[in-house]
């Protein structure tokens, strides 16, 4: 069942070039995209696409010179944004990319505490700390004692004890070792399996596919096309977009073919 | 989401193209002023009992003064005066500034900690107390004041260009031209320079606020320009005699154009740094 | 941990007293060349009006007394050895020893100072946290101008205009001096002190909310732009607790370190709010030695000026030591994980 759907966005930002002159500078053009209760869609592009302005698009935080259109929807209900300030950290939850999200003066286990909505905050934190087997200590350091694993599952647990339904998560493997960002995305595949829409968005089309339902192709600012994740096979024939296939080619373990300048 | 489009009211002009024009407009303002201060007759502020200690009128803008001289124009001549001085003691500032800065980032490590030295001893002492102590040094007048300010006030700028400088040196340009065995001069002059000028410039225009407020500020303590001068720091110490009487218009007027004056100083320079510093083009 | 941090702190006082100690004899080199090359007559400023009345004879004998008819650098080497030993010599103009009249001057100028540093701190904390919160609105705007508007005014300039409305105008507070004229020290009352006090704090204060609003405006509108704003929002925090959990905790540190730092304006400002007033503070003894030639009191309070201005820069960093968990407590956490 489709919950949130993002119908024609577009996104731009008021920016001052070389001189005197003042451009619009057009981010994310008539995307569209679909999140499904209790599948995973990756949104896989080159890094530095606006990728992550999508997420803050749809959770209404962008900065103030951002001029938007278009029109998204959860549950039905068209999202205007007081309606997004509603949702946000309830409905819809955000992980970020890195640790530079936490609050660098607040211990950061009263910072997953404050995300907790519907529960007990300190057993809820606890919880989640001993199910992604974060000591005790852990709730009393601050973010930059933290290791880049132990600032991942911190991160994913605000969005854990959240009790969200949609879960968007921004790049959240750059920078980890292997065995780390197995980790983080098979959380991610939990969350899903506990009937939430995932949004995993990332550079890394590889790990994307090994969890991932469907993959929405970003480039220059919008979505050439959703692909479940089968047609992901091959030589690609079933991918339909040129870019979506010369991307597959590209991997490593296929022909390794140098994806052609653009399309 | 509904369309939410702010840019509904269309400006003429951007934001840059106002600086711009805010900037040439505010340094006509300033020529005039001080040229009006030099070729203004000595006449004007002649002594003139007759009309002493009137209040502003039509005929005298700021009033008169015990000795009936039009405080109009001992304002403008004091304002062209202090303008002077305190470019004077500006420019001297950044020469330290940009020289001292140079030394720091090119000349290697000792001579980084001594002028990261210097610059901590010179900031060590408040600056109104070294002014006091320099102008003192020099007995007081013009050469003491302008020493002064020269000598206090470059720390900050200093600072700028030697990280401005160390950031050019790091890029790539500057590393290949070592490698092709230019020498420090030459790479000095082709590449840091540029970059250097217009801080330089931009740094100057900032300091110069500092610069004519503190020269204002030790000639009313009577420790800078003579009194026969008609400095605004003067004017304003003269003044303090006759407030008790009611003869307002003696400190009022003169102070509120030297910060006029201040204000636009501040405001060109401002301005310019924005349209020189990329890190302000989102702006 | 606790040893750790108090290690860190010994150390770091350590260091800081031998710069500052490096700094101080520096300044007082130089400080003492400076003065000596200065044209200003000190035996002049011994004798004051009877000059003309001193005899050639005289003035050798003075001379010799004061040991001006020595080298230079013997003069140095004996004043510099008298203030280690705690002797800053007796200032010509008090006759008293120069530093019983710094204690005593300091004693006012502490409190005149003390006052204006809070109430600038607090106002212009309150009012940079006000523009941020409104950025872009005719609030911010006017919060703006006004504050640059006071960096471009003249302290001195300030203290005239408080004087006409509020000593002349409105006949509510004496024109000058620290202590009503004619009194008896000991007669004077904790009231007449405070009304003495009152315009040149406010001249201080009024100057002195600038730099502390505008940093404060600036810090608060970056934190409020930061990663971990926009993430508490996409968390749904909005409002108050927004800014109480994440803004004032980020911004209140810089501002208290600011005020700290600013130790040296605020000398600055004092020694021309004691001159318009005519308070008898440090700063006004410093122009008095400075116009009057006194060179043991000038040297004394550029020394003392140091001390003062390192005292607050030294507490500054100690805040930022003690406080900020970044320094306060290392990295040693993620290592043992």
């Amino acid at each position: 069942m489709s919950i949130l759907k993002v119908n024609n966005l577009s996104v731009s930002f008021k920016q001052y070039t070389s001189g005197l002159r003042q451009t619009t500078h057009q981010v994310i053009s008539n995307l569209n995209i679909e999140l499904v209760s209790g599948e995973i869609l990756a949104v896989v592009g080159a890094s530095g696409s606006g990728k992550s302005l999508l997420a803050h698009a749809i959770l209404g935080i962008l900065p103030l010179n951002a001029e938007t259109s278009g029109q998204i929807t959860y549950d039905g209900e068209v999202l205007t944004s007081k309606r997004q300030e509603q949702l946000r950290g309830k409905e819809i939850a955000l992980v970020p990319q890195s640790v530079s999200y936490l609050n660098p003066l607040m211990r950061v286990g009263s910072q997953v505490r404050s995300s907790v909505r519907k529960r007990n905050a300190k057993q809820a934190q606890e919880e989640v700390f001993q199910r992604y087997h974060l000591k005790k200590e852990v709730g009393n350091m601050y973010p930059f004692q933290l290791s880049g694993g132990m600032a991942r599952r911190v991160l994913v647990s605000t969005a854990m004890v959240s009790g969200a339904s949609v879960i968007i998560a921004d790049e959240p493997t750059p920078g980890l070792d292997k065995v780390v960002i197995e980790e983080a995305l098979n959380n991610f595949r939990e969350f899903a399996d506990q009937g939430c829409a995932v949004m995993l968005i990332s550079h890394d089309i590889e790990s994307a596919l090994k969890i991932a339902d469907k993959v929405a192709v970003f480039y220059e600012g919008t979505v050439l096309e959703v692909a479940p994740v089968e047609d992901f096979e091959g030589k690609g024939d079933r991918l339909r977009h040129p870019y979506t296939q010369a991307l597959w080619r590209a991997l490593p373990q296929n022909d390794f073919t140098w994806i052609e300048g653009s399309i | 989401m509904q369309l939410s489009n702010k840019q509904l009211l269309k400006q003429p002009l951007n934001k840059r193209q106002r600086t711009l024009l805010v900037c040439i407009g505010l340094s006509i303002v300033v020529c005039v002023v001080v040229l009006t201060g030099i070729l203004l007759d000595e006449n004007r502020i002649a002594t003139n009992l007759e009309v002493r200690n009137s209040p502003p009128s039509l005929d005298h803008l700021f009033g008169t003064d015990w000795l009936g001289r039009d405080m109009f124009s001992r304002t403008l001549m004091g304002l062209s005066l202090s303008i002077g001085v305190g470019l004077t003691g500006a420019i001297g500032s950044a020469t330290i500034s940009v020289i001292l800065g140079l030394v720091a980032a090119t000349m290697g490590k000792v001579a980084d900690s001594i002028v990261t030295w210097l610059i901590d001893l010179f900031l060590s002492v408040p600056h109104l107390v070294s002014l006091i102590l320099i102008a003192f040094a020099f007995g007081g007048g013009f050469k003491g004041i302008v020493l002064g300010i020269a000598l206090t006030h470059w720390p900050s700028l200093a600072r700028v260009i030697r990280s401005e400088v160390m950031q050019v040196r790091s890029l790539d340009f500057v590393q290949v031209s070592k490698k092709m065995g230019k020498s420090r001069w030459w790479i000095t002059k082709e590449h840091m320079l540029p970059h250097i000028i217009p801080q330089m410039l931009v740094g100057v225009l900032l300091l110069f606020p500092h610069a004519i407020l503190h020269e204002a500020a030790v000639t009313f303590l009577g420790l800078g320009l003579s009194p026969q001068e008609p400095a605004i720091g003067i004017i304003l110490s003269e003044s303090m005699r006759y407030l008790s009487v009611g003869m307002w218009w003696l400190a009022f007027f003169p102070g509120i154009c030297l910060l006029f004056i201040v204000r636009m100083f501040d405001k060109i320079g401002d301005n310019l740094r924005m349209l020189i510093d990329p890190h302000h083009a989102h702006r | 941990m606790r040893w750790q941090l108090t290690w860190n702190i010994v150390t770091f006082l350590f260091w800081k007293a031998i710069k500052m100690a490096s700094l101080l004899v520096a300044i007082s080199f130089i400080s003492f060349l400076l003065v000596k090359n200065s044209p200003i007559d000190p035996i002049q400023a011994y004798v004051g009006a009877d000059m003309l009345n001193v005899s050639q004879e005289q003035r050798e004998k003075i001379e010799e007394y004061w040991g001006l008819n020595q080298p230079v650098m013997e003069q140095f080497m004996s004043w510099s050895s008298a203030v280690l030993s705690g002797d800053l010599g007796t200032s010509m103009i008090f006759r008293l020893p120069v530093s019983e009249v710094i204690g005593e001057r300091f004693l006012n100028s502490i409190a005149l100072m003390s006052v204006a540093w809070v109430l600038s701190g607090v106002i212009g904390f309150s009012i940079g946290i006000l523009a941020a919160m409104n950025t872009g609105t005719w609030i911010d705007r006017m919060i703006k101008w006004y504050c640059y508007t006071l960096a471009s005014t003249p302290t001195f300039w300030m203290g005239l205009l408080l004087l006409i409305v509020f000593a002349v105008w409105l006949n509510w507070f004496p024109v000058g001096m620290g202590v009503p004229a004619g009194v008896l020290a000991e007669d004077v009352t904790i009231m007449d002190r405070i009304k003495h006090l009152i315009l040149p704090a406010l001249t201080l204060s009024i100057i002195g909310v600038a730099n502390v609003a505008l940093h404060t405006r600036q810090k608060l509108i970056e934190v409020l732009s930061s990663d971990y704003v926009v993430f508490a929002r996409a968390r749904g925090e909005k409002g108050f607790t927004l800014f109480w959990r994440h803004g004032l905790r980020n911004i209140a540190l810089p501002a208290i370190t600011l005020q700290f730092a600013a130790f040296s304006e605020l000398f600055g400002g004092a020694v021309l709010a004691e001159q318009v007033f005519s308070y008898p503070g440090l700063g006004q003894a410093t122009v008095e030695a400075g116009l009057r030639g006194d060179i043991p009191l000038l040297l004394g309070l550029v020394l003392f000026s140091a001390i003062f201005v390192f005292v607050g820069n030294v507490i500054a960093d100690l805040i930022y030591r003690v406080v900020d968990p970044r320094t306060r407590e290392g990295k040693s956490y993620a290592v043992k994980q």
